[in-house]
Protein backbone atom coordinates (compact mmCIF):
# COMPACT_ATOMS: atom_id res chain seq x y z
CA UNK A 1 0.00 0.00 0.00
CA UNK A 2 1.28 3.46 -0.81
CA UNK A 3 1.64 5.87 2.08
CA UNK A 4 0.88 9.53 1.78
CA UNK A 5 1.90 11.96 4.51
CA UNK A 6 2.21 15.74 4.51
CA UNK A 7 5.75 15.06 3.26
CA UNK A 8 4.68 13.29 0.05
CA UNK A 9 3.62 9.94 -1.38
CA UNK A 10 5.83 6.87 -1.22
CA UNK A 11 5.37 3.39 -2.69
CA UNK A 12 2.41 4.26 -4.89
CA UNK A 13 1.04 1.06 -6.39
CA UNK A 14 -2.01 2.46 -8.09
CA UNK A 15 -4.93 1.00 -6.20
CA UNK A 16 -4.58 1.48 -2.47
CA UNK A 17 -3.31 4.56 -0.67
CA UNK A 18 -3.11 5.52 2.99
CA UNK A 19 -3.20 9.15 4.11
CA UNK A 20 -1.89 9.73 7.61
CA UNK A 21 -1.74 12.79 9.81
CA UNK A 22 -4.67 14.53 8.16
CA UNK A 23 -5.56 17.84 9.76
CA UNK A 24 -8.28 19.80 8.08
CA UNK A 25 -7.28 19.25 4.44
CA UNK A 26 -10.42 19.63 2.35
CA UNK A 27 -11.88 17.60 -0.53
CA UNK A 28 -9.92 14.40 0.10
CA UNK A 29 -11.04 11.72 -2.35
CA UNK A 30 -13.19 14.20 -4.20
CA UNK A 31 -14.71 12.58 -7.32
CA UNK A 32 -12.55 9.45 -6.88
CA UNK A 33 -13.67 6.74 -9.32
CA UNK A 34 -11.97 3.58 -8.03
CA UNK A 35 -9.31 2.27 -5.71
CA UNK A 36 -9.13 2.25 -1.93
CA UNK A 37 -8.18 5.18 0.26
CA UNK A 38 -7.39 4.84 3.97
CA UNK A 39 -7.48 8.08 5.92
CA UNK A 40 -6.13 8.62 9.43
CA UNK A 41 -6.50 11.83 11.42
CA UNK A 42 -9.06 14.58 11.04
CA UNK A 43 -9.75 15.19 7.34
CA UNK A 44 -11.27 18.52 6.41
CA UNK A 45 -14.68 19.37 5.04
CA UNK A 46 -16.19 17.67 2.01
CA UNK A 47 -14.24 14.42 2.10
CA UNK A 48 -15.64 12.03 -0.55
CA UNK A 49 -17.56 14.82 -2.26
CA UNK A 50 -18.82 13.66 -5.66
CA UNK A 51 -17.40 10.20 -4.92
CA UNK A 52 -17.93 8.14 -8.06
CA UNK A 53 -16.62 4.75 -6.98
CA UNK A 54 -14.01 3.00 -4.88
CA UNK A 55 -13.85 3.03 -1.11
CA UNK A 56 -12.69 5.52 1.49
CA UNK A 57 -12.08 4.30 5.02
CA UNK A 58 -11.58 6.92 7.73
CA UNK A 59 -10.05 6.04 11.06
CA UNK A 60 -11.25 9.10 12.95
CA UNK A 61 -13.96 11.72 12.67
CA UNK A 62 -14.99 13.51 9.51
CA UNK A 63 -16.05 17.16 9.48
CA UNK A 64 -18.95 18.85 7.70
CA UNK A 65 -20.25 18.09 4.20
CA UNK A 66 -18.73 14.61 3.85
CA UNK A 67 -20.02 12.65 0.83
CA UNK A 68 -21.62 15.73 -0.68
CA UNK A 69 -23.45 14.81 -3.90
CA UNK A 70 -21.89 11.35 -3.86
CA UNK A 71 -22.69 9.11 -6.81
CA UNK A 72 -21.26 5.70 -6.00
CA UNK A 73 -18.73 3.88 -3.85
CA UNK A 74 -18.29 3.63 -0.09
CA UNK A 75 -17.38 6.09 2.64
CA UNK A 76 -16.87 4.26 5.95
CA UNK A 77 -16.10 6.35 9.03
CA UNK A 78 -14.92 4.66 12.19
CA UNK A 79 -15.77 7.76 14.20
CA UNK A 80 -18.34 10.54 14.00
CA UNK A 81 -19.39 12.93 11.25
CA UNK A 82 -20.21 16.63 11.24
CA UNK A 83 -23.20 18.41 9.73
CA UNK A 84 -24.77 17.97 6.30
CA UNK A 85 -23.42 14.47 5.78
CA UNK A 86 -24.36 12.96 2.39
CA UNK A 87 -25.99 16.16 1.17
CA UNK A 88 -27.71 15.40 -2.14
CA UNK A 89 -26.22 11.89 -2.22
CA UNK A 90 -27.46 10.02 -5.28
CA UNK A 91 -25.92 6.59 -4.90
CA UNK A 92 -23.39 4.48 -3.02
CA UNK A 93 -23.01 3.79 0.69
CA UNK A 94 -22.09 6.03 3.61
CA UNK A 95 -21.48 4.23 6.88
CA UNK A 96 -20.67 6.09 10.10
CA UNK A 97 -20.03 4.04 13.20
CA UNK A 98 -20.52 6.92 15.65
CA UNK A 99 -22.83 9.94 15.78
CA UNK A 100 -23.59 12.41 13.02
CA UNK A 101 -24.50 16.09 13.16
CA UNK A 102 -27.42 18.09 11.84
CA UNK A 103 -29.02 17.49 8.44
CA UNK A 104 -27.56 14.08 7.73
CA UNK A 105 -28.94 12.85 4.44
CA UNK A 106 -30.36 16.24 3.48
CA UNK A 107 -31.94 15.97 0.05
CA UNK A 108 -30.65 12.48 -0.69
CA UNK A 109 -32.30 11.24 -3.82
CA UNK A 110 -32.78 8.23 -6.09
CA UNK A 111 -33.05 7.76 -9.82
CA UNK A 112 -33.46 4.54 -11.78
CA UNK A 113 -31.25 1.93 -10.16
CA UNK A 114 -29.29 4.52 -8.19
CA UNK A 115 -30.22 4.86 -4.55
CA UNK A 116 -28.10 6.28 -1.76
CA UNK A 117 -27.77 4.34 1.48
CA UNK A 118 -26.76 6.05 4.73
CA UNK A 119 -26.28 4.07 7.94
CA UNK A 120 -25.50 5.74 11.27
CA UNK A 121 -24.30 3.56 14.12
CA UNK A 122 -24.93 6.16 16.83
CA UNK A 123 -27.34 9.09 17.03
CA UNK A 124 -28.13 11.99 14.74
CA UNK A 125 -28.66 15.70 15.20
CA UNK A 126 -31.83 17.51 14.17
CA UNK A 127 -33.26 17.65 10.65
CA UNK A 128 -32.24 14.12 9.76
CA UNK A 129 -33.29 13.42 6.17
CA UNK A 130 -34.45 16.99 5.56
CA UNK A 131 -36.03 17.27 2.09
CA UNK A 132 -35.32 13.57 1.57
CA UNK A 133 -36.20 12.71 -2.02
CA UNK A 134 -35.05 9.11 -2.22
CA UNK A 135 -32.76 6.43 -0.83
CA UNK A 136 -32.75 5.00 2.66
CA UNK A 137 -31.35 6.16 5.98
CA UNK A 138 -30.89 3.74 8.85
CA UNK A 139 -30.08 4.94 12.37
CA UNK A 140 -29.08 2.22 14.83
CA UNK A 141 -28.52 4.22 18.04
CA UNK A 142 -25.95 1.72 19.29
CA UNK A 143 -25.16 2.45 22.92
CA UNK A 144 -28.14 4.77 23.21
CA UNK A 145 -30.90 2.23 23.74
CA UNK A 146 -33.87 3.78 25.51
CA UNK A 147 -32.83 7.31 24.51
CA UNK A 148 -33.84 9.60 21.67
CA UNK A 149 -31.62 8.73 18.72
CA UNK A 150 -32.57 11.65 16.49
CA UNK A 151 -32.90 15.36 17.19
CA UNK A 152 -35.84 17.58 16.37
CA UNK A 153 -37.71 17.82 13.05
CA UNK A 154 -36.71 14.47 11.63
CA UNK A 155 -37.71 14.25 7.97
CA UNK A 156 -38.75 17.90 7.61
CA UNK A 157 -39.84 18.46 4.04
CA UNK A 158 -39.15 14.88 2.94
CA UNK A 159 -41.26 13.62 0.10
CA UNK A 160 -39.74 10.24 -0.83
CA UNK A 161 -37.32 7.66 0.52
CA UNK A 162 -37.45 5.99 3.93
CA UNK A 163 -35.88 6.63 7.31
CA UNK A 164 -35.49 3.55 9.51
CA UNK A 165 -34.84 4.08 13.21
CA UNK A 166 -33.92 1.29 15.63
CA UNK A 167 -36.14 2.58 18.40
CA UNK A 168 -39.60 2.23 19.82
CA UNK A 169 -39.73 5.80 21.08
CA UNK A 170 -41.79 8.58 19.59
CA UNK A 171 -39.83 10.95 17.36
CA UNK A 172 -39.79 14.56 18.54
CA UNK A 173 -41.44 17.29 16.47
CA UNK A 174 -42.40 14.95 13.66
CA UNK A 175 -44.39 16.79 11.03
CA UNK A 176 -47.98 15.71 10.63
CA UNK A 177 -47.24 15.49 6.93
CA UNK A 178 -45.18 12.36 7.61
CA UNK A 179 -46.24 8.88 8.64
CA UNK A 180 -44.47 6.73 11.19
CA UNK A 181 -45.00 2.96 11.28
CA UNK A 182 -43.51 -0.16 12.78
CA UNK A 183 -41.35 -2.14 10.37
CA UNK A 184 -42.74 -5.63 9.69
CA UNK A 185 -40.43 -8.64 9.79
CA UNK A 186 -40.60 -9.16 6.04
CA UNK A 187 -39.43 -5.61 5.32
CA UNK A 188 -36.78 -5.88 7.99
CA UNK A 189 -35.36 -9.02 6.34
CA UNK A 190 -35.60 -7.79 2.78
CA UNK A 191 -34.56 -4.16 3.13
CA UNK A 192 -32.86 -3.44 6.45
CA UNK A 193 -30.99 -6.64 7.27
CA UNK A 194 -28.83 -6.83 4.11
CA UNK A 195 -27.67 -3.25 4.57
CA UNK A 196 -26.99 -3.64 8.29
CA UNK A 197 -25.09 -6.88 7.67
CA UNK A 198 -22.86 -5.04 5.23
CA UNK A 199 -22.42 -2.18 7.74
CA UNK A 200 -21.50 -4.61 10.53
CA UNK A 201 -19.09 -6.40 8.23
CA UNK A 202 -17.26 -3.19 7.31
CA UNK A 203 -16.70 -2.31 10.97
CA UNK A 204 -16.35 -5.90 12.22
CA UNK A 205 -19.11 -5.58 14.80
CA UNK A 206 -21.80 -8.17 15.68
CA UNK A 207 -24.75 -7.83 13.35
CA UNK A 208 -27.25 -9.24 15.83
CA UNK A 209 -26.66 -6.31 18.16
CA UNK A 210 -27.43 -3.92 15.33
CA UNK A 211 -30.78 -5.54 14.72
CA UNK A 212 -31.94 -6.05 18.32
CA UNK A 213 -35.31 -4.56 19.21
CA UNK A 214 -37.85 -3.00 16.92
CA UNK A 215 -37.49 -0.59 14.03
CA UNK A 216 -39.80 2.20 13.01
CA UNK A 217 -39.98 3.72 9.55
CA UNK A 218 -40.75 7.32 8.62
CA UNK A 219 -42.04 8.21 5.19
CA UNK A 220 -43.89 11.01 3.49
CA UNK A 221 -47.65 10.88 3.71
CA UNK A 222 -48.57 10.75 0.06
CA UNK A 223 -52.08 11.89 0.80
CA UNK A 224 -50.88 15.34 1.84
CA UNK A 225 -49.47 18.00 -0.38
CA UNK A 226 -45.77 18.81 -0.37
CA UNK A 227 -46.43 22.50 -0.29
CA UNK A 228 -47.27 22.49 3.41
CA UNK A 229 -44.65 20.02 4.59
CA UNK A 230 -42.36 22.60 6.07
CA UNK A 231 -45.08 24.54 7.84
CA UNK A 232 -44.59 22.66 11.10
CA UNK A 233 -41.23 24.34 11.71
CA UNK B 1 -9.12 52.84 5.32
CA UNK B 2 -11.28 51.23 2.69
CA UNK B 3 -14.85 50.90 3.85
CA UNK B 4 -17.50 48.35 3.08
CA UNK B 5 -20.02 48.24 0.28
CA UNK B 6 -18.00 47.71 -2.88
CA UNK B 7 -17.95 43.97 -3.59
CA UNK B 8 -19.86 40.84 -2.64
CA UNK B 9 -18.16 37.54 -2.00
CA UNK B 10 -19.73 34.20 -1.13
CA UNK B 11 -19.72 32.79 2.38
CA UNK B 12 -17.03 31.48 4.71
CA UNK B 13 -15.55 32.60 8.04
CA UNK B 14 -13.83 30.70 10.82
CA UNK B 15 -13.95 31.06 14.59
CA UNK B 16 -11.86 29.55 17.31
CA UNK B 17 -11.60 29.91 21.07
CA UNK B 18 -9.39 28.63 23.88
CA UNK B 19 -10.35 29.09 27.51
CA UNK B 20 -8.38 28.10 30.62
CA UNK B 21 -10.78 27.45 33.48
CA UNK B 22 -7.94 27.50 35.99
CA UNK B 23 -7.03 31.04 34.95
CA UNK B 24 -3.57 30.06 33.75
CA UNK B 25 -2.44 32.56 31.15
CA UNK B 26 -1.25 31.13 27.85
CA UNK B 27 0.51 32.75 24.94
CA UNK B 28 -1.38 33.77 21.82
CA UNK B 29 0.69 31.32 19.83
CA UNK B 30 -1.85 28.50 20.37
CA UNK B 31 -4.85 30.44 19.09
CA UNK B 32 -2.80 31.54 16.10
CA UNK B 33 -2.07 27.92 15.18
CA UNK B 34 -5.71 26.98 15.67
CA UNK B 35 -7.20 29.64 13.42
CA UNK B 36 -4.48 29.15 10.80
CA UNK B 37 -5.65 25.59 10.13
CA UNK B 38 -8.88 27.05 8.77
CA UNK B 39 -7.08 29.39 6.37
CA UNK B 40 -9.40 28.33 3.51
CA UNK B 41 -12.44 29.61 5.37
CA UNK B 42 -11.10 33.17 5.13
CA UNK B 43 -10.23 35.28 2.11
CA UNK B 44 -7.81 37.77 3.59
CA UNK B 45 -10.38 40.49 4.19
CA UNK B 46 -10.33 40.31 7.96
CA UNK B 47 -8.81 38.55 10.93
CA UNK B 48 -8.69 39.25 14.61
CA UNK B 49 -8.27 38.16 18.18
CA UNK B 50 -9.74 38.97 21.58
CA UNK B 51 -7.73 38.17 24.67
CA UNK B 52 -8.61 38.31 28.37
CA UNK B 53 -6.16 38.54 31.24
CA UNK B 54 -3.51 40.27 29.14
CA UNK B 55 -3.19 43.47 31.16
CA UNK B 56 -2.95 42.35 34.79
CA UNK B 57 -0.92 45.41 35.73
CA UNK B 58 -3.82 47.63 34.62
CA UNK B 59 -6.71 45.28 35.40
CA UNK B 60 -8.76 47.94 37.21
CA UNK B 61 -8.63 50.38 34.30
CA UNK B 62 -10.50 50.38 31.02
CA UNK B 63 -8.12 49.41 28.22
CA UNK B 64 -8.93 51.21 24.98
CA UNK B 65 -7.70 49.99 21.61
CA UNK B 66 -8.43 52.66 19.02
CA UNK B 67 -7.87 52.94 15.25
CA UNK B 68 -7.30 56.40 13.79
CA UNK B 69 -7.42 57.46 10.17
CA UNK B 70 -5.35 60.56 10.92
CA UNK B 71 -3.40 62.47 13.54
CA UNK B 72 -6.20 64.99 13.77
CA UNK B 73 -8.65 62.21 14.65
CA UNK B 74 -6.26 61.10 17.38
CA UNK B 75 -5.89 64.61 18.75
CA UNK B 76 -9.62 65.18 18.78
CA UNK B 77 -10.22 61.85 20.50
CA UNK B 78 -7.58 62.48 23.13
CA UNK B 79 -9.14 65.89 23.87
CA UNK B 80 -12.49 64.10 24.22
CA UNK B 81 -10.99 61.54 26.58
CA UNK B 82 -9.08 64.04 28.71
CA UNK B 83 -12.32 65.86 29.54
CA UNK B 84 -13.94 62.68 30.81
CA UNK B 85 -11.24 60.25 31.93
CA UNK B 86 -7.97 60.08 33.76
CA UNK B 87 -5.53 58.65 31.22
CA UNK B 88 -3.18 56.43 33.18
CA UNK B 89 -1.06 55.32 30.25
CA UNK B 90 -1.09 55.70 26.49
CA UNK B 91 1.08 54.25 23.74
CA UNK B 92 1.09 52.93 20.23
CA UNK B 93 0.24 49.24 20.12
CA UNK B 94 3.46 47.46 19.11
CA UNK B 95 3.22 45.90 15.66
CA UNK B 96 5.51 43.93 13.41
CA UNK B 97 5.42 45.35 9.92
CA UNK B 98 4.70 42.57 7.42
CA UNK B 99 4.05 42.57 3.70
CA UNK B 100 0.76 40.75 4.27
CA UNK B 101 -0.82 43.58 6.28
CA UNK B 102 -1.13 46.89 4.51
CA UNK B 103 -2.93 50.20 4.89
CA UNK B 104 -2.70 50.09 8.66
CA UNK B 105 -4.34 52.95 10.52
CA UNK B 106 -2.75 54.55 13.56
CA UNK B 107 -3.30 52.04 16.37
CA UNK B 108 -3.21 53.32 19.93
CA UNK B 109 -3.85 51.91 23.38
CA UNK B 110 -4.99 53.81 26.47
CA UNK B 111 -5.60 52.77 30.04
CA UNK B 112 -8.21 55.06 31.53
CA UNK B 113 -10.54 55.53 34.44
CA UNK B 114 -13.49 57.95 34.62
CA UNK B 115 -12.79 61.32 36.23
CA UNK B 116 -14.53 61.01 39.62
CA UNK B 117 -16.38 64.32 39.50
CA UNK B 118 -17.55 63.73 35.92
CA UNK B 119 -18.74 60.27 36.81
CA UNK B 120 -20.58 61.60 39.84
CA UNK B 121 -22.20 64.40 37.87
CA UNK B 122 -23.33 61.94 35.20
CA UNK B 123 -25.25 59.87 37.77
CA UNK B 124 -24.23 56.80 35.81
CA UNK B 125 -22.22 53.78 36.84
CA UNK B 126 -18.73 53.61 35.36
CA UNK B 127 -19.65 51.01 32.75
CA UNK B 128 -22.57 52.99 31.39
CA UNK B 129 -20.51 56.18 31.54
CA UNK B 130 -17.67 54.56 29.63
CA UNK B 131 -19.82 52.78 27.06
CA UNK B 132 -21.65 56.02 26.23
CA UNK B 133 -18.32 57.76 25.74
CA UNK B 134 -17.01 55.02 23.45
CA UNK B 135 -20.19 54.92 21.36
CA UNK B 136 -19.90 58.69 21.24
CA UNK B 137 -16.37 58.52 19.82
CA UNK B 138 -17.36 56.00 17.15
CA UNK B 139 -20.40 58.00 16.18
CA UNK B 140 -19.12 61.56 16.33
CA UNK B 141 -15.36 61.72 15.72
CA UNK B 142 -14.59 61.24 12.07
CA UNK B 143 -11.82 58.69 11.55
CA UNK B 144 -11.73 57.34 15.13
CA UNK B 145 -12.86 53.79 15.90
CA UNK B 146 -12.80 52.28 19.38
CA UNK B 147 -12.30 48.57 18.80
CA UNK B 148 -12.24 47.50 22.43
CA UNK B 149 -12.72 49.16 25.80
CA UNK B 150 -12.96 46.46 28.46
CA UNK B 151 -10.84 45.84 31.52
CA UNK B 152 -7.88 43.47 31.36
CA UNK B 153 -8.76 42.56 27.77
CA UNK B 154 -8.17 43.77 24.26
CA UNK B 155 -9.07 43.24 20.62
CA UNK B 156 -6.44 42.99 17.89
CA UNK B 157 -7.83 43.00 14.36
CA UNK B 158 -6.97 44.00 10.83
CA UNK B 159 -7.60 43.34 7.16
CA UNK B 160 -5.68 40.19 6.33
CA UNK B 161 -5.61 36.48 7.04
CA UNK B 162 -5.81 35.82 10.79
CA UNK B 163 -2.36 34.25 11.02
CA UNK B 164 -0.90 37.34 9.35
CA UNK B 165 -2.87 39.55 11.71
CA UNK B 166 -1.38 37.57 14.62
CA UNK B 167 2.12 38.19 13.31
CA UNK B 168 1.37 41.85 12.75
CA UNK B 169 0.24 42.38 16.35
CA UNK B 170 2.98 40.10 17.79
CA UNK B 171 0.15 38.15 19.37
CA UNK B 172 2.52 35.48 20.68
CA UNK B 173 3.93 38.06 23.11
CA UNK B 174 0.61 38.39 24.97
CA UNK B 175 -0.59 35.96 27.61
CA UNK B 176 -4.24 35.50 28.55
CA UNK B 177 -6.57 32.90 30.07
CA UNK B 178 -9.11 33.32 27.29
CA UNK B 179 -8.62 33.78 23.56
CA UNK B 180 -10.99 34.01 20.64
CA UNK B 181 -10.07 34.34 16.99
CA UNK B 182 -11.77 35.04 13.71
CA UNK B 183 -10.94 34.54 10.06
CA UNK B 184 -13.20 36.57 7.85
CA UNK B 185 -14.82 35.84 4.51
CA UNK B 186 -17.23 38.76 4.12
CA UNK B 187 -20.50 38.07 2.38
CA UNK B 188 -22.40 41.30 1.98
CA UNK B 189 -19.92 43.63 3.62
CA UNK B 190 -16.35 43.82 2.27
CA UNK B 191 -13.48 44.02 4.67
CA UNK B 192 -12.17 47.10 6.38
CA UNK B 193 -10.11 47.39 9.52
CA UNK B 194 -12.78 48.32 12.02
CA UNK B 195 -15.19 45.87 10.39
CA UNK B 196 -13.01 42.88 11.18
CA UNK B 197 -13.98 40.70 14.13
CA UNK B 198 -14.03 40.57 17.14
CA UNK B 199 -16.54 43.29 17.93
CA UNK B 200 -16.39 44.50 21.48
CA UNK B 201 -18.05 46.77 24.01
CA UNK B 202 -16.79 46.95 27.57
CA UNK B 203 -15.87 43.40 28.61
CA UNK B 204 -17.90 41.67 25.89
CA UNK B 205 -16.44 40.56 22.59
CA UNK B 206 -18.03 38.58 19.78
CA UNK B 207 -16.65 36.59 16.86
CA UNK B 208 -19.20 35.34 14.39
CA UNK B 209 -19.45 32.95 11.48
CA UNK B 210 -22.65 33.50 9.54
CA UNK B 211 -25.01 36.19 8.43
CA UNK B 212 -27.78 37.86 10.37
CA UNK B 213 -30.98 38.03 8.35
CA UNK B 214 -32.62 40.00 11.14
CA UNK B 215 -29.87 42.64 11.26
CA UNK B 216 -32.04 45.64 10.50
CA UNK B 217 -34.73 44.64 12.99
CA UNK B 218 -32.08 44.02 15.65
CA UNK B 219 -30.27 47.27 14.82
CA UNK B 220 -33.44 49.35 15.08
CA UNK B 221 -34.13 47.77 18.44
CA UNK B 222 -30.74 48.49 20.03
CA UNK B 223 -30.68 51.99 18.59
CA UNK B 224 -33.82 52.68 20.62
CA UNK B 225 -31.69 52.10 23.70
CA UNK B 226 -28.85 54.45 22.82
CA UNK B 227 -26.54 52.23 20.82
CA UNK B 228 -25.26 53.31 17.42
CA UNK B 229 -24.21 50.76 14.83
CA UNK B 230 -21.35 52.55 13.14
CA UNK B 231 -19.00 49.78 12.05
CA UNK B 232 -21.07 48.65 9.04
CA UNK B 233 -21.08 44.95 9.81
CA UNK B 234 -23.91 42.78 11.12
CA UNK B 235 -21.93 41.23 13.97
CA UNK B 236 -21.63 44.59 15.69
CA UNK B 237 -25.29 44.46 16.62
CA UNK B 238 -24.89 41.13 18.45
CA UNK B 239 -22.39 42.76 20.79
CA UNK B 240 -24.79 45.58 21.64
CA UNK B 241 -27.73 43.19 22.05
CA UNK B 242 -25.81 41.07 24.52
CA UNK B 243 -24.59 44.16 26.38
CA UNK B 244 -28.15 45.44 26.66
CA UNK B 245 -29.59 42.12 27.77
CA UNK B 246 -26.91 41.33 30.33
CA UNK B 247 -25.85 44.70 31.73
CA UNK B 248 -29.07 46.67 31.42
CA UNK B 249 -31.72 43.98 31.68
CA UNK B 250 -29.84 41.71 34.05
CA UNK B 251 -30.30 38.53 32.06
CA UNK B 252 -27.81 35.73 32.45
CA UNK B 253 -25.90 34.65 29.37
CA UNK B 254 -27.86 31.40 29.34
CA UNK B 255 -31.07 33.45 29.18
CA UNK B 256 -29.54 35.64 26.47
CA UNK B 257 -28.98 32.51 24.42
CA UNK B 258 -32.63 31.58 24.90
CA UNK B 259 -33.59 35.03 23.61
CA UNK B 260 -31.33 35.35 20.58
CA UNK B 261 -31.64 31.68 19.58
CA UNK B 262 -34.97 30.91 21.16
CA UNK B 263 -36.63 27.52 20.69
CA UNK B 264 -39.40 27.27 18.12
CA UNK B 265 -42.92 27.78 19.40
CA UNK B 266 -43.65 24.16 18.48
CA UNK B 267 -40.71 23.03 20.60
CA UNK B 268 -41.85 25.13 23.53
CA UNK B 269 -45.42 23.88 23.19
CA UNK B 270 -44.23 20.27 23.31
CA UNK B 271 -42.39 20.74 26.63
CA UNK B 272 -43.80 18.77 29.54
CA UNK B 273 -42.52 21.14 32.24
CA UNK B 274 -45.12 23.91 32.44
CA UNK B 275 -42.86 26.28 34.36
CA UNK B 276 -40.17 25.94 31.72
CA UNK B 277 -42.75 26.42 28.98
CA UNK B 278 -43.93 29.65 30.61
CA UNK B 279 -40.40 30.90 31.19
CA UNK B 280 -39.34 30.39 27.59
CA UNK B 281 -42.60 31.86 26.30
CA UNK B 282 -42.00 34.94 28.46
CA UNK B 283 -38.48 35.42 27.10
CA UNK B 284 -39.68 35.07 23.49
CA UNK B 285 -42.49 37.57 23.97
CA UNK B 286 -40.62 40.04 26.16
CA UNK B 287 -37.55 40.25 23.92
CA UNK B 288 -38.99 39.30 20.54
CA UNK B 289 -36.98 41.96 18.71
CA UNK B 290 -33.78 40.41 19.99
CA UNK B 291 -34.31 37.12 18.15
CA UNK B 292 -31.50 36.58 15.66
CA UNK B 293 -32.50 34.82 12.48
CA UNK B 294 -30.13 33.52 9.87
CA UNK B 295 -27.10 31.30 10.24
CA UNK B 296 -24.64 31.95 13.02
CA UNK B 297 -22.11 30.37 15.27
CA UNK B 298 -20.62 32.81 17.75
CA UNK B 299 -18.09 32.90 20.53
CA UNK B 300 -18.73 35.49 23.18
CA UNK B 301 -15.82 36.45 25.35
CA UNK B 302 -16.50 38.10 28.69
CA UNK B 303 -14.49 38.75 31.79
CA UNK B 304 -14.01 35.39 33.45
CA UNK B 305 -15.72 33.27 30.82
CA UNK B 306 -16.68 32.34 27.30
CA UNK B 307 -19.94 31.33 25.62
CA UNK B 308 -20.34 29.33 22.40
CA UNK B 309 -23.69 29.43 20.64
CA UNK B 310 -25.16 28.19 17.37
CA UNK B 311 -28.33 29.40 15.72
CA UNK B 312 -31.26 27.15 16.55
CA UNK B 313 -31.18 25.50 13.14
CA UNK B 314 -27.42 24.95 13.39
CA UNK B 315 -26.64 26.37 9.99
CA UNK B 316 -22.95 26.88 10.79
CA UNK B 317 -20.36 24.48 12.14
CA UNK B 318 -19.35 24.51 15.79
CA UNK B 319 -17.26 21.95 17.66
CA UNK B 320 -16.34 21.95 21.34
CA UNK B 321 -13.72 20.02 23.27
CA UNK B 322 -12.25 19.75 26.75
CA UNK B 323 -8.89 18.66 28.01
CA UNK B 324 -8.56 19.03 31.75
CA UNK B 325 -9.14 22.68 32.61
CA UNK B 326 -8.92 23.86 29.01
CA UNK B 327 -11.91 24.27 26.73
CA UNK B 328 -11.74 24.62 22.98
CA UNK B 329 -14.34 25.84 20.48
CA UNK B 330 -13.98 26.02 16.74
CA UNK B 331 -15.71 25.94 13.40
CA UNK B 332 -13.85 22.72 12.61
CA UNK B 333 -12.51 19.85 14.67
CA UNK B 334 -9.12 20.06 12.97
CA UNK B 335 -8.56 23.51 14.49
CA UNK B 336 -8.84 21.93 17.93
CA UNK B 337 -6.77 18.84 17.15
CA UNK B 338 -3.88 20.99 15.96
CA UNK B 339 -3.43 22.40 19.47
CA UNK B 340 -4.81 19.47 21.47
CA UNK B 341 -4.39 16.15 19.73
CA UNK B 342 -6.10 14.06 22.38
CA UNK B 343 -8.95 15.89 24.12
CA UNK B 344 -10.83 14.23 26.98
CA UNK B 345 -14.07 14.81 25.09
CA UNK B 346 -15.12 16.42 21.87
CA UNK B 347 -18.68 17.21 20.84
CA UNK B 348 -20.90 19.29 18.60
CA UNK B 349 -23.19 21.58 20.63
CA UNK B 350 -26.85 21.47 19.65
CA UNK B 351 -28.41 24.38 17.82
CA UNK B 352 -29.56 27.08 20.23
CA UNK B 353 -27.97 25.43 23.25
CA UNK B 354 -25.24 27.60 24.72
CA UNK B 355 -22.03 26.17 26.13
CA UNK B 356 -20.81 28.54 28.85
CA UNK B 357 -17.49 28.09 30.60
CA UNK B 358 -16.20 30.20 33.48
CA UNK B 359 -13.10 30.52 35.59
CA UNK B 360 -12.94 28.34 38.67
CA UNK B 361 -13.72 30.22 41.86
CA UNK B 362 -10.12 30.15 42.98
CA UNK B 363 -8.95 31.50 39.62
CA UNK B 364 -11.03 34.67 39.89
CA UNK B 365 -11.23 37.18 37.07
Amino acid sequence: MAKCTPGGISGYAGEEIALTGCLGQRHIGCAMKDGILHVEGTPGNAIAAYLDGGSIYVDGNVQDAAADTMNAGLLAVRGSAGDALAYGMRGGRVYVLGDVGYRAGVHMKAYGEHRGVLVVGGRTGSFLGEYLAGGIIIVLGLGHEGEDITGHFCGSGMYAGTIYLRTVRTVRNLSDKLVMRSVPASELDQVVRPVVEDFASVFSIPVDRCLEGGFIAIEADESKSYSQLYAAV
Amino acid sequence: MKKEGEVRISSGCAISGIFRRDGKRISGEAIRRSIAVMHDRSNGLGGGFAAYGIYPQYKDHFALHIFYDSQSAREETERFLECRFDIINLSKIPVRRTAAITDAPLIWRYFITPLPHMLQDSQLDEKEYTSRAMIGINGSIDGAYVVSCGKDMGVFKAVGYPEDVADFYRIEEYEGYSWTAHGRYPTNTPGWWAGAHPFSLLDLSVVHNGEISSYDANRRTVEMYGYTCSLLTDTEVITYMLDYLTRRQGLSLAECAEVVASPFWTTIAAMEDEQERRRLSYLRRMFSSFLITGPFSILVGFRGGMMALNDRLKLRGLVAAQKGDTFYFSSEEAAIRVVEKDPDRIWAPQGGQAVIVRLNEEAGA
